[in-house]
């Protein structure tokens, strides 16, 4: 099952590779990680969507725990929650359909950038099931995907 | 190298501070090596009398000296090299220290940190090369740091589950210079070993236990990292409970007392395995489920409820799940089950029928050997090192078969007399430790148990002896075999002994002589005990005696990788 773990740690040179290291050295998977400074420069907080039973994803909540530079670990799946990710998305613009153009535009969760060589950049940010959604749409025509991996909050 | 400011405050050198630390710390030992970058430590080192320091002849030495000495005494192990070569010699003993739970804290030299990134000469990602295998690694860059960052080394090595910690230190850091002020305290936001006992699991426990009729408590070395023998025992001696130890915990329990099953897992002995298969209640104190303990998973302790105490939570659950977890320090857990119990004046009603049960296993006796007139026995030797030494030698080994029947027939009764290589399984560990276990214990008589292929992963460190006059007693059980490969060839692939045999040995006499120590040649049973009698009465000088013992003699009971407990092969 996919989990989305929020960890807070010390922001520290190898703090980062501590967490990466982990999981490659015990074989748990990661999907994505995203990592930034919290509210207290001291600290940042990385997300980290995962996959695994829940043993494998208790171990994981306690591996991390054990790290000298985390602070706080929270899986926050398995409470309400918020969830986003961006992707821009680099497309020929005599690939798109105008129909498909004024869909776009009309998006609320869509955003485009023009650039100077005859493509667009789509820009979404939603939630990464609505992204794959999305980018599935955009399969036959985008000639390059950049997404940022999900970031999550609980919100009760 | 001192300096006055214009405030007057008294200014050090990185490396003063270095030694400074040691000092304010209470390490009167540091083993090491020397190299370029860690030279102003070594300067610094030299002018002064309050640590001494310790050349060993390979870094890895240094390492296993360090972890001999922390597990035989109530101390750290501490260790200084250099960059580099210095730092990945090191490592094989700071992840077997990582293994098996070990405070040591190993200083590693770098180069100066405008070179760092730079592929200096003699330079390597220590931090990066060690995380996997260190409980926590600092690289100091500020010689402001220093100090604070040494504090807590010590205080991360020593606390909670304990561990190695590599502090890496550039060669810049050791000339800089500041005041030296060394923390009376840490405090770390992020790490906190100080873990609140959950009461209600206790009276769940303490409700377990008082219903049990088929109970086995499972004792392993965090008992012994946690000081905790003499609670285990009392606790054991009162509810009337038979006790296991693992490998690593031989010693926490009497290894004479008539509750004790003996070890468990893969060589364990047989009633120790078919109590831990049959139990209704296992009690793990300190210990972690290895796979050599466990055997095959899904057919473990099919009945049991599982009570799990153990400081580290990420032990709980990893491999065996516990119905009944209980996070804290080992001690602090026994006395609260104990002092509940005790205040209920009960204790269970119905387990002499399990205990005869126990006693009808015990029958099969399943470290028996049979020793004739003309081949040593590689049990024997251990059997009448046991009664000569009253039980009472500081035993190191290395790893192989030797291993387990040490661990099998040397009775331990007292904690941390027992000093191995159990979770990396480190040939070469033997003898550097055992130098370790001799400095902390320095009247004290100390024997490396030890086979022909180990003994000369390390046997560097013979000189080492010589140079501290270190009086160890080598126990060689020279089967001309790496003997438990040989064992698995034997068993698994159709005695097809691949690269098991050394065809060319040393006169492992003349080699000792070559170091300045004695050597013995032992071939005939009837010599064993005179041979070890003799050794023992040479005080003051190391004494290598090689044994030249049955090479088919296989190690049994053994539970094949992935058969459950009550499938072991006894002969």
């Amino acid at each position: 099952m996919r989990h989305i773990i929020s960890v807070l740690l010390e922001n520290e040179s190898g703090a980062l590779s501590r967490v990466s290291g982990l999981f490659s050295a015990r074989s748990y998977n990661i999907e994505s990680l995203s990592v930034a400074p919290s509210e207290d420069e001291s600290t940042s907080r990385m997300t980290i969507v995962t996959s695994g039973n829940d043993n494998v994803i208790e171990q994981i909540v306690k591996q991390l725990d054990k790290l000298l530079d985390v602070i706080e670990v929270s899986e926050i799946t398995s409470k309400e929650h918020v969830e986003r990710e961006i992707a821009f998305v680099k497309i020929k613009e005599s690939s798109i359909e105008k129909s498909m153009m004024d869909k776009i535009s009309k998006n609320e969760f869509l955003k485009i950038h023009k650039t100077n060589n005859n493509e667009i950049i789509i820009e979404c940010v939603d939630s990464p099931k609505n992204i794959n959604i999305f980018l599935e749409s955009l399969e036959n025509i985008a000639e390059k995907i950049v997404r940022s991996g999900a970031v999550g909050i609980n919100s009760n | 190298m001192k300096q006055n400011t214009e405030n007057n405050k008294e200014k050090f050198t990185g490396a003063e501070i270095f030694v400074k630390c040691l000092e304010a710390e209470g390490i009167d030992l540091v083993f090491g090596y020397p190299g370029g970058a860690v030279l102003h430590i070594y300067d610094e080192l030299h002018k002064q009398n309050d640590v001494t320091h310790i050349l060993v002849r390979h870094e890895q030495g240094a390492v296993h000296a360090a972890e001999g000495f922390a597990k035989s005494s109530d101390k750290p192990g501490v260790v200084l090299v250099t960059s580099g070569p210095g730092a990945t010699n090191a490592i094989t003993g700071i992840a077997d220290a990582y293994m098996d739970s070990v405070p040591i804290v190993v200083f590693t030299g770098q180069v100066r940190t405008a070179l760092i990134g730079n592929d200096a000469f003699q330079e390597v990602d220590t931090v990066g090369i060690t995380r996997p295998c260190v409980k926590h690694n600092f690289m100091i860059t500020d010689v402001k740091d220093m100090a604070s960052t040494i504090k807590k080394a010590f205080y991360v090595a020593s606390s909670g589950r304990p561990g190695p910690v590599v502090v890496d230190i550039p060669k810049d850091i050791t000339e800089d210079s500041c005041e030296f002020i060394y923390p009376s305290k840490v405090s770390m936001r992020s790490y906190n070993p100080n873990i609140e006992i959950n009461e209600n699991a206790v009276d769940i426990a303490v409700d377990k236990i008082l219903r049990s009729n088929k109970p086995v408590i499972y004792a392993g070395g965090g008992v012994i990292n946690s000081n905790a023998s003499q609670e285990l025992t009392n606790l054991a001696k009162y509810l009337n409970f038979p006790v296991t130890n693992t490998l690593m915990g031989l010693g926490c329990y009497p290894g004479d007392d008539s509750q004790f099953l003996q070890m468990l897992g893969m060589h364990g002995s047989y009633e120790a395995n078919m109590a831990m298969h049959d139990c209704d209640l296992l009690i793990a104190v300190g210990a972690r489920f290895d796979d050599r303990i466990t055997g095959r998973l899904d057919k473990f302790s099919p009945d049991a409820t599982v009570v799990h105490i153990d400081v580290d939570p990420s032990s709980i659950s990893k491999n065996i799940k516990a119905h009944i977890p209980i996070v804290g320090d080992v001690k602090g857990v026994l006395e609260k089950i104990a002092s509940r119990i005790i205040s209920k004046k009960r204790k269970p009603q119905n387990i002499e029928k399990w205990w005869e049960q126990i006693n009808e296993w015990r029958k099969k006796d399943s470290f028996k050997y049979s020793q004739d007139d003309e081949i040593i026995k590689p049990q024997f030797v251990i059997d009448r090192l046991y009664e000569i030494t009253n039980g009472d030698a500081f035993i190191t080994s290395d790893v192989g078969q030797h291993q387990m029947w040490a661990a099998q027939l040397y009775k331990f009764n007292k904690p941390k007399r027992w000093i191995n290589s159990g979770g990396l399984g480190t040939m070469g560990f033997g003898l550097p430790s055992a130098m370790g276990v001799q400095f902390a214990n320095p009247d004290s008589l100390v024997c490396c148990v030890t086979g022909e292929a180990s003994i000369q992963m390390c046997i560097q460190e013979l000189s080492t002896c010589l140079q501290y006059g270190l009086p160890i007693k080598i126990i060689n059980l020279n089967n001309r075999y790496m003997g438990m490969v040989r064992q698995w060839q034997e068993f698994f692939y159709e005695k097809r002994y691949a690269m098991s045999y050394m065809d060319a040995l040393p006169d492992f006499v003349k080699l000792a002589e070559s170091f300045g120590h004695i050597g013995l040649k032992v071939e005939k049973p009837s010599d064993v005990d005179a041979a070890i009698k003799d050794a023992i009465k040479l005080k003051d000088r190391l004494v290598f005696i090689d044994f030249i013992t049955d090479q088919n003699e296989n190690v049994f009971p053994m539970i094949a990788t992935g058969a459950a407990h009550n499938k072991m092969i006894l002969s």
